[in-house]
């Protein structure tokens, strides 16, 4: 192995993908761009569409209570609710948005309640509509609240204490530090991220240079240098490895500005109260990296050798579309709750760098995990690796045409 | 000096089965001579030359270039020839100058060797009023010169030619054709194929003729018309190939 040729190799290449504006775009500005604009893009829909629905009443319908006055007031008086007049087509309102829900309350339900005969009032809604759930919790909080009053009113005429009902409270408690509450909401999300971009990146240039390569007629007159193709081959996985990892770390670098300069926006409007907020170890992050430099590899080897087999570009986009799909499944499914490192698991290529790093993030460090993933994941790329190089070897690989 | 032996290229093909393109081939080209390898599309002109150029692995026989084994040191021969053909395209994102470089670097020179080598055949080819232009911004004349210039860098003791002329103007052809005389004025041994026959006529030293494969025919023009008794190289080359034909449509 000559590194002064592969040396050569890898510097024309790179002038080569700097010149190009659609590596740049994909590699560079893409990453850059894109995350503070999903950031607060979605942030900021969030916070307005949350806000908008808060403040809003909730328009609602009563369904029978007019023998129950103090409740109907109560329903009527409440500042976040609507009550609208009754009509029959309740259940298509519903369906239709056109209200939010609607309260059945039997009849007689006041002087039950006063007889002590446990009524049973309905409401009902639209399942997991935003907006109608919310409308129930109103509704509700607006009863648990009636029925506590009923409660304490009873115990005080009957001059019992209040604890009566409520002997003791039950609190829970986070006793975990920060930096795992975040890696626990976010770890998933910050390794998929990393995955995703080291073979977001990896693509554009795996394509140009080999199919493109093709394309532009300029196959013919490389081969016909003295560099050995096993040189050329290294030369440009090196390329693609570095676009690989310079799109991975922008993207990091870009979501983490991104996620900090929302942090302060929040803690000044005083909004996300009990949101866990992003915070890194700088020991986490190279873990991170060092388990997805062996990803790197991987994508950029069996990037290449796949476009490899295109004729032209366009049909190189074509065959990586679906690799995409290979690589995003098993990357969130990291991401599902639930789903842990088994020894079985740490075998599955992609998943199990997404499991261990989602670990890695919560400051937890499987050493066995690590050492064997590490370990598969790099052997999975020398095979990658060597199968580009085989290719590279194939005239009718080379020359299919 | 090229010395091929008994070279053969099949190829496999779903619907065809076997395609011999070349098919136990010899002959030989000495240093000062152009030898051109007339034939019609798809008779195993570029096969044969992608094999000298050890772009291809012949299937079987071998070729030695400048007392290289194509086969057993692909790397040495390529290290001492000069391929130019229509398919050996420039790299777009390069600057003419950069590209030379390049591929002076990748014969491995060093880099005083290669500054006084690219400012020497720019100022020869008459290319410095482009030198820092990347290649495709060039016109198809300065691609060509260029294309040259890349085939020059490391100073080959053979060139070989794959149809160089084809789709190029007739201004851009004639620079080609002056640059083919002056390798072989330079003692280089020089290999080229075409099928414009009035190319052969004006350049050739050797001529020979090439069908499915095989080559048919060989010598210098006279030998050629005397053994045929035909004075025009169109009519010897009909009456040689005429036998073994096969359209390029069948092919």
């Amino acid at each position: 192995m000559s590194l002064r040729n592969v040396g050569i190799v890898y510097r024309k290449e790179l002038t080569e993908a700097l010149r190009d504006r659609r590596t740049m775009v994909s590699s560079i500005l893409i990453p850059l761009f894109l995350f503070p604009v999903l950031t607060f893009g979605i942030g900021y829909a969030f916070v307005e569409i949350a806000g908008e629905a808060s403040r809003e009443p909730s328009k609602i319908m009563v369904l029978g209570g007019e023998d129950s006055p103090d409740v109907l007031q109560q329903l009527r008086g409440a500042r976040n609710l609507r009550v609208v007049p009754r009509s029959t087509d309740y259940v298509d309102l519903i369906s239709d948005k056109k209200i939010r829900a609607a309260v059945d309350i039997p009849p007689g339900f006041q002087a039950d309640v006063t007889r002590g005969e446990r009524p049973e009032v309905k409401i009902y809604i639209f399942k997991d509509d935003l907006k109608s759930m919310l409308s129930a919790t109103r509704v509700e909080r607006l009863f648990t609240e009636y029925r506590d009053s009923l409660v304490r009113r009873r115990l005080a005429s009957e001059n019992l204490p209040a604890t009566l009902m409520k002997p003791f409270d039950v609190e829970q408690q986070n006793v975990v530090s920060d930096e795992k509450v975040a890696g626990e909401s976010y770890g998933g999300l910050i390794t998929y991220l990393v995955i995703l971009m080291c073979m977001t990146g990896a693509m554009y240039p795996a394509m140009d240079l080999t199919a493109g390569e093709k394309e532009r007629g300029t196959m013919e007159t490389i081969l016909s240098s003295p560099i050995d193709r096993t040189h050329l081959v290294f030369g440009k996985f090196f390329v693609v490895l570095t676009a690989s990892l310079a799109t991975a770390t922008l993207s990091v670098i870009s979501m983490g500005g991104s996620f900090a300069i929302l942090a302060r926006f929040a803690k000044e409007q005083s909004i996300g109260e009990g949101f866990p907020m992003l915070t890194m170890h700088p020991r986490t992050v190279i873990a991170v990296f060092v388990m997805a430099l062996p990803v790197a590899v991987l994508f950029s080897a069996v990037l290449m050798t796949i476009s490899l087999f295109a004729k032209t570009f366009k049909e190189a986009q074509s065959y990586l579309t679906p690799m995409t799909f290979i690589v995003i499944v098993p990357a969130i499914a990291a991401v599902l709750p639930g789903i842990e490192l088994t020894s079985k698991l740490a075998l599955v290529p992609i998943l199990n760098v997404s499991l261990l790093c989602k670990e890695l993030v919560t400051g937890t460090y499987h050493w066995n995990y690590i050492a064997l993933i590490f370990f598969c994941t790099c052997l999975y790329a020398g095979i990658a690796l060597f199968l580009a190089v085989k290719m590279f070897q194939r005239e009718s690989v080379l020359f299919s045409s | 000096m090229i010395e091929v032996r008994n070279l053969s290229k099949y190829f496999r093909d779903k619907k065809r089965g076997e395609i011999r393109a070349a098919d136990d081939i010899s002959f030989r080209c000495l240093p000062g001579q152009i030898y051109g390898l007339l034939g019609a599309n798809g008779a195993g002109k570029t096969t044969t030359l992608r094999m000298l150029a050890t772009i291809l692995e012949p299937t079987s026989g071998t070729a030695i270039v400048c007392g290289h084994d194509i086969v057993e040191h692909p790397e040495k021969v390529r290290a001492c020839v000069g391929f130019l053909s229509t398919a050996t395209a420039l790299y777009p994102r390069l600057t003419a100058r950069e590209l030379v470089q390049y591929f002076g670097r990748l014969n491995g020179l060093g880099d005083d060797v290669l500054k006084t080598r690219v400012d020497k055949i720019f100022d020869r080819l008459d290319m410095n009023g482009f030198r820092d232009r990347r290649c495709d911004k060039l016109s198809t004349g300065m691609k060509q010169k260029t294309s040259i210039a890349r085939t020059l860098v490391h100073d080959p003791a053979v060139m070989i030619f794959d149809e160089p002329t084809l789709g190029l103007d007739i201004m851009t052809a004639r620079a080609i054709t002056a640059f083919i005389r002056e390798c072989r004025d330079l003692g280089k041994t020089v290999i080229f194929s075409t099928h414009i026959m009035s190319e052969v006529e004006k350049l050739c030293d050797v001529i020979g003729i090439i069908a499915n494969g095989k080559l048919l025919a060989e010598g210098t023009l006279q030998q050629l018309r005397e053994k045929y008794g035909e004075q025009d190289l169109e009519e010897i080359f009909v009456k040689v190939v005429a036998p073994h034909y096969v359209s390029s449509e069948d092919h």
